[in-house]
């Protein structure tokens, strides 16, 4: 009889700091949400920036530019999610049944996946440049003034429209759509062609063969696609911070509004409520997911 | 998961026109989004080879009239040092989480103590966290760890933030990969034959790692090497990585373009070459993220 317990030992280093690192941190996260923190003015009076308490999140939660942080943040992320599974599935269709020179497209969809957001984030801030018209427009704009079609310039994501953040999503669909491809790619690889066949002896159209046949059985798959976009989405920071710079109202996000929170208005107890707030939305998506996985994985024997 | 995309099946009966028409329409398609997905990388060139002197607002999409590589050697000699840095966080934090990942994919596949279970799904959350909510605990102590032995601060302190964090999806690549590719019987065996657990591993599992090693290792490098939270907040202009350095050339008052271009492909070039030289293990890495 082998002792089961050795292999806690061999997984000891990780287990500590996985619950020191991870697990600690969160905790001591939460405890820095709940601080009071006060300043001395010019004054000599004292000045209160966190109230401490339950009062930090009720604070964030009211204050504008965290309201506006978080409607950029779903405005982002319906576009994003929407666009990386869109152009995602599309290429995946496209290229699921073999063409030639599949490896090339295959390929050149993936590659921006292996750029860094700083990287893709400095050559996107010049193709959405603001600037409009022959003297100004560069970018996108100027793609445009070109090709003669000078009413498609806009002001990208500095528009401070309602839906502004939108156009923040371009690079983060050019980056990960490649992605999702590739997931989906893999997905229609799994399925024998003996069921296509089945289905087509049957009678069935080629569209009803996607929609009962092949669509049905990809759907664990659009699942991971879409917890995973999203839960980047959540995160996203290094993008917007090298397109709009480090303090920017308008492309606010609660990870940009973070850093602005802890290093230019020195308040941590609210940086890390927003902190928390994030890591809670991001739960609520993730838990259920990994519990799921885990029982259908149980399921299967394992 | 660490299934690579497998190519088509071969295409069997002759094409009737309509299939054909189809085959163009889905072929123009391809190329179309070929060209937008490489767009940004033609005006990164065409700009990197512009002097400053010769570029305009006006013909910012046109080739260089003549080639300058001055752009080139001005962001080269900005991210040099910064480059050599990357260097070494991105192969140690890789060489380190794999090491890591290898031991924990064996207990989690193959050694598996009560309550594993638990112990893994707590690892695998760890890969979801938004590393904001750490990010301030974690700066404070790695401060205290800097003053202590301050050797640490900077690229090493960076190493063991990727190796912590690195764990979960290695951890995961590695379970995946052994318990598939190497059988219980085998082990079995070994264990009749008198072999604990450590030499198990060392001498049966070990030696038959190399694929998901190879994973786990591109994994890791381009993760690390692409990072820049971690660094914006554990380094500093002289201390970070080359995507720290890239940031500050690229938000100069006044933008030099060509330098900027350039600085954008020197940085990216390390993970382009991985991408284009182990572009299967690349794939395999981005879909072992999956949870499959």
């Amino acid at each position: 009889m082998r002792n089961r317990w050795q292999g806690l030992a061999m997984v000891a280093p990780s287990i500590v700091l996985v619950i020191v690192f991870v697990y600690g941190l969160i905790g001591q996260n939460v405890a820095t949400s709940f601080e009071r923190v006060t300043q001395k003015t010019f004054a000599g009076n004292e000045k209160v920036v966190a109230q401490g308490g339950v009062a930090n999140y009720a604070d964030l939660l009211a204050d504008p530019r965290y309201q506006h942080a978080l409607w950029n943040l779903l405005v982002l992320t319906v576009v994003f999610v929407g666009g990386t599974m869109l152009f995602g599935v599309l290429w995946a269709l496209l290229l699921e049944k073999g063409v030639s020179g599949e490896g090339f497209f295959r390929s050149v969809y993936l590659f921006p996946m292996a750029v860094s957001f700083i990287a893709s984030g400095t050559v996107w801030k010049w193709l959405l440049s603001p600037g409009i018209g022959d003297h100004e427009a560069i970018g996108l704009n100027r793609l445009f003034l070109m090709v003669g079609l000078p009413g498609l310039q806009s002001r990208w994501w500095t528009d401070p429209g309602p839906f502004n953040m939108a156009a923040m999503a371009l690079p983060a669909i050019w980056q990960l759509s490649g992605y999702v491809m590739a997931l989906f790619l893999a997905g229609f690889r799994g399925i024998s062609d003996d069921q296509r066949e089945a289905a087509r002896v049957d009678g069935a159209s080629e569209w009803r063969v996607y929609r009962h046949v092949l669509f049905p059985q990809l759907s664990p798959i659009a699942l991971s696609a879409l917890i995973i976009i999203g839960h980047m989405s959540m995160k996203t920071f290094d993008l917007i911070y090298s397109i709009a710079g480090q303090n920017n109202y308008v492309a606010d996000v609660p990870a940009t509004l973070m850093w602005v929170q802890l290093f230019q208005q020195r308040n941590a107890p609210t940086a890390a409520a927003n902190a928390t707030i994030l890591l809670l939305i991001v739960a609520v998506v993730v838990v259920p997911y990994l519990v799921y996985t885990n029982r259908t994985e149980g399921a299967k024997g394992r | 998961m660490t299934t690579v995309i497998a190519a088509a099946p071969p295409r069997r009966r002759a094409a009737t026109p309509s299939q054909l028409t189809w085959r163009s329409i889905r072929m123009a398609l391809l190329i179309l989004f070929a060209v937008g997905v490489l767009m940004p990388i033609y005006v990164v060139l065409v700009t990197s080879f512009k002097s400053p002197a010769d570029f305009s607002v006006v013909d910012a999409w046109n080739l260089p009239a003549r080639l300058s590589f001055s752009g080139w050697q001005a962001a080269w000699e900005a991210l040099a040092p910064a480059l050599a840095r990357s260097l070494v966080l991105g192969v140690s934090a890789a060489v380190i989480s794999s090491i890591l990942g290898s031991m924990n994919g064996f207990v989690f596949a193959k050694w598996r103590f009560p309550g594993a279970n638990v112990v893994f799904t707590l690892f695998l959350f760890g890969m979801f966290i938004p590393y904001q909510a750490v990010m301030i605990p974690l700066q404070q102590l790695m401060i205290g760890l800097n003053d202590t032995v301050p050797a640490l601060y900077g690229i090493p302190t960076l190493i063991i933030a990727h190796v912590i964090y690195g764990i979960p999806i290695c951890t995961l690549i590695f379970r995946n990969y052994y318990a598939t590719a190497v059988p219980d019987e085998i082990l079995e065996a070994a264990r009749v034959d008198g072999a604990g657990m450590w030499r198990i591993y060392s001498s049966i599992v070990l030696p038959v790692s190399a694929p998901a090693f190879v994973v786990t290792l591109i994994w890791q490098f381009t993760s690390a090497w692409n990072d820049f939270l971690f660094a914006l907040f554990l380094t500093d202009r002289n201390s970070g990585p080359v995507t720290y350095a890239l940031q500050e050339l690229a938000s100069a008052q006044n933008p030099d373009y060509s330098r900027m271009m350039a600085g954008v492909l020197i940085a990216s070039l390390p993970t382009l070459l991985v991408y284009i030289l182990l572009g299967r293990y690349f794939v395999s890495g981005l879909m072992s993220g999956s949870v499959k």
